[in-house]
C-alpha cells in the first residue's frame, strides 16, 4: 500500500480571460496528499487553490499533468466517477429534498437498499450531531446545521478522500472555531485524507497536519503549520502567515546590514547563503529591553498601543522610519502605562529566534 | 389613522384600478355568460328568458327531445381540442427548455438579444404570421415546392389543413409563452447543486432527473398553463391552418355565436372550456401554494 492517497505529478492548467489574455491557475504542481493526512490549501484569493481542489475532484480538467487517487490514474475521468466527495462553500444542499434525502443521496445513487440507507443515514447524522433531523427540509436549519448536514452528505459514502472549500467562511467566529475541532476530530474518526481549502491562516493553522501555501499558481511552501510559521521559505509565505518584520539587506558575520544602516543580529550559520537575504522577526519574538541584558534591541517611537485582550500590540517607527509590530503579553501593564506616557519603546530580541530568508526564495 | 390602517388604504388605492377594471369588464361578461348558458335560444338568435339546461345536455347527453339530440361530436371535438393543447404544450416544451439553457449561459448582452428575439414575434400581428404559414404549407408552398424540385417526392404532400399543421402553427404562437416562465426557473439554477450531484457520484442522466428537473419544475408548471389555457380556446389558428378539415372547440364557439346565432348553446359551450381551465388553475395555485408554503415556513 502506498503512503500516497493524491499524487499530483505536473498539474498544468490556464484559463482565458473574457479579454482574451490568460490566466495560469496552476503552473506545474507537484503534490502528494498522505494517507489519512488533514491537508490544507492556503493563499490568496486567485492563487489557485479552488482550481486545484476542483482538478482533484474533477470539475476542472488539466491542460496537462496527470492526477492520480489511491495509485489510479483519475486525469480523465469524470467527477462521478471518482472516489472523492465535497464539500461546498455554500453547502449546495438540495433544497427539494429532506436532510435525509440529501445525506443519503450518494447511497440512493450507488443503488444501496432502503433499510441500509437510513442506518447509514441515522449514524452520519449523529457523527455530526443532528440526530433525528432526517425529516427537516434544509431551509428549515441554521447555517452551521446545513453545514453539518453537507459534512454528514459527503463522508456517508466512505470516500477516499474528503474535500472542503472553505466549507466555514460563512459561519460566525465562535461557531467557526467549534466547527474546526470538530473537523479535526471527525478526521481522526474517519481516517480518511481531508483536503481543505481556506484563505484564514489561522483556521490553516489550527487544523493541519500539513499546510501547502499557494501563490500564482504555485506551491511556495509545503510543511508542518509549525515549520512554515517558524522558517518560511521566502516573504511571500512570511508576510501571509501571521504578522512580521521584514529586514532586507545585506549579511555581514552575524549581522544582517539594511541600506538604510540598521544591523539586525542573528545566529551565524554553517550552512552557505547568499549575501543578500531578509531578517524576519515575528512580533512577539520582541520583549521590553531590561537595562543590562545581552540582547540587541531597536528604538522606536510608538505610534499606536493595541489592547488585544491577551496581548498589546505595539506600532512603532525605527529612527529609519521603518515600520515595526510587537506583541507583548498583557500582564505587563505598568510598562505599557509608561510607554503611553514617553511613547518611546527599546525592543530586544533574541538573535537565535530570528529567522533568515535567502533573497534567492531558499530558506535557510 | 394607524400605520396598519394607512397601510391597507395605500394598498386600496394601488389595487383599485384593476380591480375596477376586472369587475367590469371580466367578471361582468362572464357573469352574463354564465346566465346566458341556461337560457333557451330564440327562434331567430339572441335568448327567450326561460331556465334550460339542455344547451350542456346537447354536449352531455341529456338534449332536449324536442329540438334536438344529443351528439357526442361536441365532446370529441373538446377532447381533440384537448389533445391539441397537450402536445403543444409539449412541442413548446421540448423547443423551448433546452434553449432556456442555452440562452441562460450566454453572456449578458447575447441573453438580452436572444429574449429580444424570442419576443420579436409580437411586433408583427398573428393573423399575418399565420398566413405566412400557408405560403410555407401548401400544397404549392415554400416545403411541398422545394421537395418536389429536389425529387424527393412526386406529389405534393398534405401539410396543411391537418392536425400536425395546427399544432405547427400553435407550437409556433405560443414559444415565446412558454419560454418566459421555463427560462425564469433555468436562469435561477443554482449550479453548485448540479456539481454537487455529479460529485457525490450521479451521472449526467440521474443529476438530471434528480435535480435540474425538479428544480426548474416550477417554470415548466407555469409555461405548460400559460400555453395550454389559450392554446385550448384558441380559434384562429385553427381557422387559418385547420380549413374546414380539422376543428377545435374555439371554432365551435365561434361558429355558434356567429354564423348559428345560438348565444346560449355558444355560451354552454365557453362554460365547458372555462371549467377545464378552472381545474387547472386550482390545480396549479394548489400545488405552488403547497410549496412556498413550505418555503414560508422554512423562513
Amino acid at each position: 500500500m502506498q503512503n500516497s492517497i493524491v499524487r499530483l505529478v505536473e498539474a498544468s492548467k490556464a484559463f482565458t480571460t473574457p479579454e482574451g489574455g490568460s490566466v495560469i491557475a496552476l503552473d506545474r504542481i507537484d503534490l502528494d496528499v498522505r494517507r489519512n493526512e488533514f491537508l490544507t490549501l492556503l493563499g490568496p484569493s486567485g492563487c489557485g487553490k479552488t482550481t486545484l481542489l476542483q482538478a482533484i475532484s474533477g470539475f476542472v480538467e488539466l491542460d496537462s499533468g496527470s492526477i492520480l487517487i489511491d495509485g489510479e490514474d483519475m486525469t480523465d475521468r469524470p467527477p462521478y466517477r471518482r472516489p472523492v466527495n465535497t464539500v461546498f462553500q455554500n453547502y449546495a444542499l438540495f433544497p427539494h429534498m429532506t436532510v435525509g434525502e440529501n445525506v443519503a443521496y450518494s447511497l440512493e445513487v450507488a443503488g444501496v437498499a432502503k433499510p441500509q440507507r437510513r442506518e447509514k443515514v441515522a449514524s452520519a447524522l449523529k457523527m455530526v450531531g443532528l440526530e433525528g433531523m432526517e425529516a427537516r427540509r434544509p431551509r428549515q436549519l441554521s447555517g452551521g446545521q446545513q453545514q453539518r448536514v453537507a459534512l454528514a452528505r459527503a463522508i456517508i459514502a466512505r470516500p477516499k478522500l474528503l474535500l472542503l472549500d472553505e466549507p466555514l467562511s460563512a459561519l460566525d467566529k465562535n461557531l467557526r472555531q467549534a466547527m474546526q475541532i470538530e473537523l479535526k476530530t471527525l478526521q481522526n474518526e474517519l481516517g480518511i485524507s481531508f483536503i481543505f481549502v481556506t484563505h484564514d491562516q489561522q483556521e490553516a493553522l489550527t487544523m493541519s497536519d500539513r499546510v501547502a501555501v499557494l501563490s500564482g499558481g504555485r506551491i511556495q511552501q509545503l510543511d508542518t503549520p509549525r515549520a512554515i510559521y517558524d522558517h518560511p521559505v521566502n516573504t511571500f509565505v512570511a508576510t501571509f502567515i501571521g504578522a512580521s518584520n521584514l529586514f532586507e539587506g545585506r549579511l555581514d558575520g552575524d549581522r544582517l546590514m539594511t541600506a538604510d544602516g540598521m544591523a539586525i543580529r542573528h545566529q551565524p550559520c554553517d550552512r552557505k547563503i547568499s549575501t543578500r537575504a531578509t531578517a524576519l522577526i515575528r512580533p512577539e519574538q520582541f520583549f521590553l529591553a531590561e537595562d543590562n541584558a545581552p540582547f540587541p534591541t531597536i528604538d522606536v517611537d510608538l505610534d499606536q498601543i493595541v489592547f488585544v485582550g491577551s496581548t498589546f500590540e505595539l506600532f512603532g517607527r525605527t529612527a529609519e522610519g521603518r515600520k515595526v509590530v510587537a506583541e507583548l503579553p498583557a500582564n505587563r501593564r505598568s510598562l505599557v502605562g509608561t510607554m503611553e506616557q514617553t511613547r518611546k519603546a527599546r525592543l530586544a530580541y533574541d538573535p537565535a529566534a530570528v529567522h533568515l530568508i535567502g533573497s534567492n526564495m531558499e530558506g535557510v | 389613522m394607524s400605520i396598519a390602517s394607512r397601510r391597507r388604504f395605500q394598498l386600496a388605492l394601488l389595487l383599485g384600478p384593476v380591480s375596477a377594471f376586472l369587475a367590469i369588464f371580466f367578471l361582468g361578461p362572464l357573469a352574463i355568460m354564465i346566465v346566458t348558458s341556461f337560457l333557451a335560444p330564440g327562434l331567430y338568435g339572441g335568448v327567450e328568458w326561460t331556465f334550460y339546461p339542455h344547451n350542456f345536455g346537447r354536449i352531455l347527453g341529456f338534449a332536449d327531445p324536442m329540438f334536438e339530440d344529443f351528439d357526442p361530436i361536441y365532446i370529441a371535438i373538446f377532447l381533440n381540442s384537448i389533445e391539441i393543447a397537450a402536445l403543444t404544450v409539449l412541442a413548446t416544451l421540448l423547443v423551448c427548455y433546452p434553449a432556456a439553457f442555452c440562452i441562460a449561459r450566454l453572456s449578458e448582452r447575447w441573453k438580452n438579444f436572444c429574449l429580444f428575439l424570442i419576443t420579436l414575434p409580437f411586433f408583427t400581428s398573428l393573423i399575418v404570421r399565420l398566413f405566412v404559414w400557408v405560403l410555407i404549407l401548401r400544397q404549392t408552398g415554400l416545403v411541398n415546392e422545394v421537395l418536389l424540385s429536389s425529387g424527393l417526392i412526386e406529389r405534393p404532400l398534405d401539410l396543411i389543413y391537418t392536425k400536425g399543421a395546427i399544432i405547427l402553427g400553435m407550437t409556433y404562437v405560443f414559444i415565446p409563452f412558454m419560454f418566459m416562465p421555463v427560462y425564469a426557473s433555468v436562469e435561477k439554477l443554482d449550479w453548485t447543486l448540479v456539481r454537487a450531484s455529479l460529485d457525490l457520484g450521479a451521472g449526467p442522466v440521474r443529476t438530471f432527473w434528480r435535480v435540474i428537473l425538479p428544480l426548474t419544475a416550477p417554470g415548466i408548471a407555469g409555461g405548460a398553463v400559460i400555453v395550454f389555457i389559450p392554446a385550448l380556446g384558441n380559434f384562429v389558428v385553427p381557422a387559418v391552418l385547420g380549413g374546414a378539415k380539422v376543428m377545435m372547440f374555439g371554432n365551435l364557439i365561434e361558429q355558434q355565436f356567429l354564423a348559428a346565432r345560438n348565444w346560449p348553446f355558444g355560451a354552454a359551450l365557453a362554460m365547458m372550456v372555462m371549467s377545464v381551465m378552472l381545474i387547472m388553475m386550482v390545480a396549479h395555485v394548489v400545488l405552488s401554494g403547497r410549496r412556498s408554503a413550505t418555503a414560508a415556513l422554512a423562513r
